[in-house]
């Protein structure tokens, strides 16, 4: 099994920087996919025989170059090149290609490859299809199972993004300190994309959708390789760890959501949380604070808090400032009004939320929330018609099922209070 | 003697690892661990938390310079350590061919023997 399973996960690591390392060798999506592919088969067969390589990635590069030119010729009719059996003795090719591809020629092909795929005219359920094709190699059923939709639909969706991106013209030169920047918050934001769809799938969808969080945080581990001083690529993958640490704790048995505070906290995984904490300290030593990072942050004082009671309120409400100060939105708002509501209750988180009503007026949580505060009031009818509202607006079975739990303890609370006055 | 076995490996392949892989590595090597402390040989097992989320103090003349990441760009990463007391250097050896038994893959293990070795306690 050994042999396997390493191949398999050699081939795995390599494939992003093949792949892009091949694209801007043959400038063609589909060549480059294509070359890594044959290269691959050459590999099971030669690797078991002739060991590992010293550097995976430079052999299945120079070998599915070679692949890939070979193709390229014989569709021209022109002679083809050495076989495998020459090609697999690659010790001097492969020092070569090794010195040439060496850190920065990789990390900027990388970057265009992920950058390919969130590209702006592409719709978002695209870009993430497309990632997970080209970048990850995710199988076309694979990413199906996880969109839940059929494998013809999303072999459809991925074929029209590429049709869609090859006719866009892709930029091959190498890019500027500016234009690096823009690119590396473009494919951050890509990632977080995929992190969001696994991560906001619902009990019933959580497994099967469980590989898309695994597969961003695998695609967050590649960016802080190739750019490990970004404090906000700490950030993103430090705020991808420590949510993702929570996803056992986050669903009960009836397939209901958990909130926060009544998670059991032994669930949470506590290596992937240190890994995140460690992230976001060291990415806060570089005070260039941004949005990824103050998230992280106010994820990571929950993950700190060993009970509910021991969150450090005050300064999530700060973070939260902060946020809104960097990325003003009124759902920020309304996430500094739970804080809120925790260190000055829930009157003065009310009025906090108060102007959002209209900005916010199709939005589940706003409700979910205003319910929540004037039901702490003990405003009940008012609290009803927020959750009434909020039933309305779920997206998810489960988060009807859990504002339905509150209407419930109202009415079991409406029925024992007047059952008080009756006695009294 | 105490021997510090340090065990090294391309983090971009273990990192490969899916969930199932790295569940099955490490039920593989707490094995050979299991039989080394049943003879009272085995001190401390680290497992560390990838490079990536390191920070490295450089001395300099003047006042030390933090960086991120490790403390050298190599090919094969710090991934974790075993304290071990061992008769010898061989049984040492024995100790680490057992891990590289049960663990897929390429990497090493290298074999330091401790000068100095404090047990303090911390809490976990």
């Amino acid at each position: 099994m050994t042999d396997q399973v390493w191949i398999e996960a050699a081939l795995s690591s390599a494939r992003p920087q093949a792949v892009s390392a091949l694209l801007r060798y043959f400038r063609d999506l589909d060549t480059a996919e294509e070359a890594y592919q044959e290269a691959c088969l050459r590999a099971l067969k030669s690797w078991p025989k002739n060991g590992p390589p010293r550097d995976p990635a430079a052999w299945l590069i120079f070998v599915g170059r070679n692949a890939g030119v070979d193709a390229v010729r014989r569709n021209k009719r022109l002679t083809a090149l050495p076989d495998e059996e020459k090609l697999s003795d690659l010790d001097d090719a492969e020092a070569s290609v090794v010195e040439r591809l060496d850190g920065a020629d990789y990390r900027d092909d990388i970057l265009r490859l992920l950058f390919i795929c969130c590209h702006p005219d592409l719709p978002a359920t695209q870009q993430i299809a497309l990632a997970l094709r080209i970048v990850s190699g995710l199988s076309v059923r694979q990413i199906a199972r996880a969109f839940l939709v059929s494998e013809a639909a999303m072999e459809q969706r991925i074929t029209r993004a590429k049709g869609r991106i090859g006719g866009a013209g892709v930029p091959f030169e190498t890019p500027g300190a500016v234009e690096r920047a823009e690119r590396l918050a473009a494919v951050a934001a890509m990632v977080y994309l995929v992190f969001n769809e696994g991560y906001s799938a619902e009990a019933a969808e959580a497994r099967a959708r469980a590989p898309l969080c695994e597969e961003a945080i695998r695609l967050g581990r590649l960016l802080i390789r190739l750019f490990p001083t970004e404090p906000e690529i700490m950030g993103l993958l430090a705020l991808m760890l420590i949510q993702h640490a929570r996803a056992d704790a986050r669903f009960g048995g009836d397939g209901n959501a958990i909130l926060l505070e009544d998670q059991d906290r032994s669930l949470w995984k506590a290596p992937l949380i240190s890994e995140g904490l460690a992230l976001i300290d060291k990415a806060m030593r570089h005070r260039r604070p941004g949005a990824y990072q103050v998230q992280a942050a106010i994820a990571a004082l929950h993950a700190r808090a060993a009970r509910p009671e021991d969150t450090d309120w005050p300064q999530i409400d700060l973070l939260y400032r902060s946020l809104e100060a960097l990325q003003p939105s009124p759902v920020v708002t309304l996430n500094r009004a739970v804080a809120v509501s925790k260190i000055a209750g829930p009157a003065a988180a009310l009025d906090l939320i108060e102007p959002l009503a209209d900005r916010l007026s199709g939005y589940f949580y706003f409700f979910g929330v205003k319910g929540n505060l004037l039901m702490q009031l003990g405003r009940n009818a008012e609290a009803r018609v927020a959750f009434d509202r909020a039933i309305a607006l779920a997206n998810t079975a489960a988060e009807a099922a859990h504002i339905r739990g509150h209407l419930d303890r109202l009415m079991a609370d409406a029925g024992k209070a007047s059952v008080q006055r009756g006695a009294s | 003697m105490l021997y510090a076995v340090l065990c090294y490996n391309d983090e971009a392949v273990t990192s490969a690892w899916s969930k199932q892989e790295d569940e099955m590595v490490m039920g593989r090597l707490m094995k050979v661990q299991e039989k080394v402390a049943r003879q009272g040989r085995l001190g401390p097992v680290a497992r560390l938390v990838p490079t990536t989320a390191a920070t490295t103090l450089r001395k300099t003349r003047d006042e030390p310079i933090v960086i991120d990441g490790p403390f050298a760009e190599t090919k094969e990463q710090l991934l974790g350590f075993y304290m071990v007391d061992m008769p010898s250097l061989d049984a040492a050896l024995d100790f680490a061919r057992e891990l590289a038994a049960a663990n897929p893959g390429v990497g090493s293990y290298e074999i330091r023997p401790v000068g100095y070795f404090a047990q303090n306690g911390i809490d976990t």
